[in-house]
């Protein structure tokens, strides 16, 4: 019998062991950023008023384009499959200047990214706009971040609920009017809103609110950043583009740290002392909720909110703004190896500035030419080819088109004098909003005539076919030649149309086919 | 071993598995997302039993809500017949000639033409409508009785030679064999080949011409451009329903082929008839 003490002991534990045990999920923490004041705030106010500007009033706008088009400055009309834009309509088949946008979108983005980091997230993602606009609203009801706080940790009470459901309310008409904008784009606007209030509207006009007024509010009041830490792939992606010569939001350290709430003290008990304060301003107006000081983060959005939180302290202060700034990897490495003397030591701010207190002269400070680089030359050369060949491509294009099918069953047809019939199918294009008639006519194929289904002239060379304004017309076209006209089994001629009052003319190359023993 | 993986930089337990030096954080996961996993996954669940799903036996569970997909066939169809229904009436209201004439029920016509067409009559016409021998091509402009859009309609619906139909389009084409002597045969059939073409012995023309003004003349015509009311043929054109040349009129002549297309009406009905003859007429050929 073995005794106790002999037993082995193995090194073995429940994988569900209480001491290792994880949560499966984590509740979201609130966040009650704080108003920033600032340049880069008055920036992102006037950022918001100019998006939030073009996203409810463009379907407003008219454009005047005759009485065949609508008069709706941008319109998506899905119905009759064109777009327009201000002078610009589009043809479905026409959709590669839009591909060519969402290129010049996609390389734009690495642009901006390449340079000024995450601006988009930062400044201009409907997400980012959409939550400041929210969480103007909910300043304005419950107050700033302490009232916020209070009033949330505060138990349920007249006022807590009035004010509560005051400030949902307006987040819901704000998602109503954000969702009803949207259909606005898609249908005569005016025309429209008149349907969408007598409730005469399309169904999808209503779905399509319904929808885009819950994600505007669930996206824009209650998950807010929750959507860019966890939803988004942009970050992700974006953070993939950045490299050492792109501008990011830093905190400082080698002039902030060490930080101290009792600077003066520490000062005088002889121990280093940092610019920052630790006053947590920064964290306190960040709508992600996160520590800029913490480094480079995914859920930073770069709104630069702390850069004006702490620039207002740092002049409070009388000390340089700037210990939260916009600044590259490389100048920050710089200057942090200066700071620790490459590295070798902790944060030293006194080794950042001369003995007046300026900033040494070896200190790596932003400037223009550092985002212009190699990478970011090519990235503007690229977007500014896509968009010139667009242009160019858009200025040249026709707006008279011709297309032919040449009937394949059967390719030809002898008819009772011998001669040898085809028949095609020909379609006009007017892509203009204007009514034209269009002469259409043969060329080679000697002795050819053709004749058109519904139009009851004899066969000629020649047509005349009025075109309706902004419409496709396909004509059954057969075309006829004498047997002793026939020189080969595939003869090639050409449809062609004249505009005769705008000079516009378009050609197509088809095949006149005839049987092989026909000569 | 240790069960406690802490990263050191973030200070959060790691899953323990390591790749290269990189290890995975154990985040937890935000509560909002499973959530929203365990609402899909009963999403799911509802929806299996709300539609057909669940595999049975002998079929699957029928789901709830009643939907079944040839129930949704069955009502596109009827909405698709209800939004024809305009074209259907008007086109039974009106001539085939009408039709023809008017660019919207004219283009419907022959849309639905064109379909039945390539169920009923594409056995023999082909799928062009470009025929073969002994039947017709349907695009040439040459017509055995007539090529107006109520001939056409007529001789679909009531056929040729249709034994079924009273008033089915009716003509037999002699057998030549024990009327006229070989000679005679081919002299004949030398001038009908001299009509339209060359012919290898120019001397059998001119006795040719005599057989033919004794003995088809009736129905062929004097200067043999065919009779449409007895569908006999042109046979001076480029068109030969039973194959060109001397050898294929002799043989003809001899022994004829009379060929014979059934009668559609009792089948297709009218309407489609009608519309089956719009298409016909607008193949290129109709007069």
């Amino acid at each position: 019998m073995l005794d106790q003490s002999q037993v082995e002991r193995l090194e073995a534990e429940a994988v569900n062991s209480a001491k290792t045990r994880q949560p499966l999920y984590a509740a979201r923490k609130k966040i009650f950023p704080k108003r920033a004041s600032g340049r880069f705030r008055q920036f992102k106010w006037l950022v918001m008023a100019i998006t939030l500007g073009i996203y409810y009033l463009t379907p407003w706008l008219r454009w005047d384009r005759g009485a065949f088009a609508p008069d709706q400055a941008v319109l998506i009309d899905l119905a009759n499959r064109r777009f327009y834009f201000f002078f610009i309509e589009i043809w479905p088949q026409e959709f590669y200047y839009v591909a060519g946008l969402l290129m010049m979108a996609g390389v734009g983005l690495f642009l901006i990214t390449s340079t000024v980091g995450r601006a988009w997230c930062g400044y201009t993602c409907p997400q980012t706009v959409w939550v400041d606009l929210f969480l103007v609203v909910e300043r304005a009801i419950e107050g700033d971040r302490n009232a916020r706080m209070k009033l949330d940790a505060a138990p349920w009470s007249a006022r807590k609920l009035f004010l509560r459901v005051s400030k949902h309310a307006i987040w819901l008409v704000i998602a109503v009017a954000t969702g009803g904008a949207w259909i606005f784009y898609f249908a005569d606007a005016p025309k429209l809103l008149g349907e969408v209030v007598t409730g005469t509207a399309a169904p999808i006009a209503y779905a399509t609110i319904a929808v885009l007024t819950g994600t505007t509010y669930v996206f824009g009041g209650l998950m807010r950043e929750q959507v860019c830490t966890y939803m988004c792939p942009w970050p992700r992606i974006q953070a993939a583009m950045l490299d050492e010569n792109s501008l990011t939001v830093t905190y400082n350290d080698w002039r902030g740290e060490p930080r101290s709430r009792h600077a003066k003290k520490a000062s005088a008990a002889g121990q280093l002392v940092g610019d920052c304060v630790d006053c947590n301003a920064c964290v306190a107006v960040c709508p992600m909720g996160i520590d800029i000081r913490d480094g480079q983060q995914l859920e930073c959005i770069t709104c630069a909110l702390c850069i004006d939180a702490c620039d207002g302290i740092m002049d409070k202060l009388g000390r340089e703004r700037g210990l939260i700034s916009y600044a590259t990897l490389a100048d920050y490495n710089a200057n942090m190896a200066m700071a620790t003397c490459g590295g070798t030591g902790p944060v030293n701010p006194a080794l950042v500035r001369t003995p007046s207190g300026s900033f040494a002269d070896g200190l790596a400070h932003f400037h223009l030419g550092k985002i212009f680089r190699l990478r970011t030359y090519i990235y503007l050369g690229v977007w500014s080819a896509i968009g010139l060949v667009l242009v160019y491509s858009l200025l040249t294009r026709e707006r008279l088109e011709l297309n032919v099918l040449h009937d394949r069953n059967p390719q030809f047809v002898t008819l009772s004098d011998g001669s040898i019939r085809n028949g095609y199918t020909v379609k006009l294009l007017n892509m203009i909003p204007e009514p034209r008639t269009v002469e259409i006519t043969l060329h080679g194929l000697d002795g050819g005539e053709m004749s058109i289904v519904g139009i009851d002239q004899p066969a000629s060379r020649s047509y005349s076919i009025p075109v309706e304004p902004d419409r496709l017309k396909t004509l059954k076209v057969f075309v006829r030649q004498p047997l002793d006209q026939i020189r080969k089994p595939a003869q090639s001629f050409e449809f062609r149309i004249d505009d005769t009052a705008s000079s516009e003319t378009a050609e197509y190359t088809a095949t006149f086919n005839a049987p092989e023993n026909s000569r | 071993m240790s069960n406690e993986h802490i990263d050191e930089i973030s200070g959060i337990t790691t899953t323990g598995h390591e790749w290269d030096g990189i290890k995975e954080l154990n985040n937890p996961l935000p509560r909002w997302w499973v959530i929203t996993f365990y609402i899909t996954v009963a999403w799911a669940l509802a929806y299996t039993i709300a539609y057909p799903a669940w595999p049975m036996l002998s079929s699957a569970t029928r789901g709830v809500l009643g939907f079944s997909s040839r129930n949704e066939v069955k009502n596109e169809m009827a909405a698709a017949d209800a939004a024809k229904a305009k074209y259907v009436t008007a086109i039974q209201s009106k001539t085939v000639s009408e039709i023809a004439a008017d660019d919207t029920l004219r283009e419907f016509a022959v849309a639905a033409g064109g379909a039945a067409f390539k169920v009923n009559c594409v056995q023999c016409h082909g799928s062009g409508a470009q025929g073969s021998t002994g039947f017709p091509n349907l695009n040439d402009d040459d017509w055995l009785w007539g090529g107006k859009a109520e001939q056409i309609q007529q001789t679909i619906t009531h056929g040729i030679r249709f034994a079924a139909d009273a008033d089915t389009r009716q003509s037999e084409m002699t057998a030549f064999a024990d009327v006229l002597k070989p000679e005679q045969i081919a002299q004949v059939s030398a001038y009908v080949a001299s009509l339209s073409g060359p012919v290898k012995d120019k001397s059998l023309i001119e006795p040719g011409a005599k057989v033919f003004a004794d003995n088809c003349a009736a129905c062929h015509g004097e200067n043999a451009k065919g009779n449409r009311d007895l569908g006999a043929p042109n046979l001076t054109d480029a068109i030969w329903l039973h194959g060109s040349g001397e050898a294929a009129i002799a043989a003809q002549v001899r022994a004829p082929k009379n060929g014979v297309m059934p009668a559609w009406v009792g089948r297709l009905g009218e309407t489609t008839v009608k519309e089956l003859a719009v298409y016909v007429h607008s193949l290129g050929g109709g007069e």
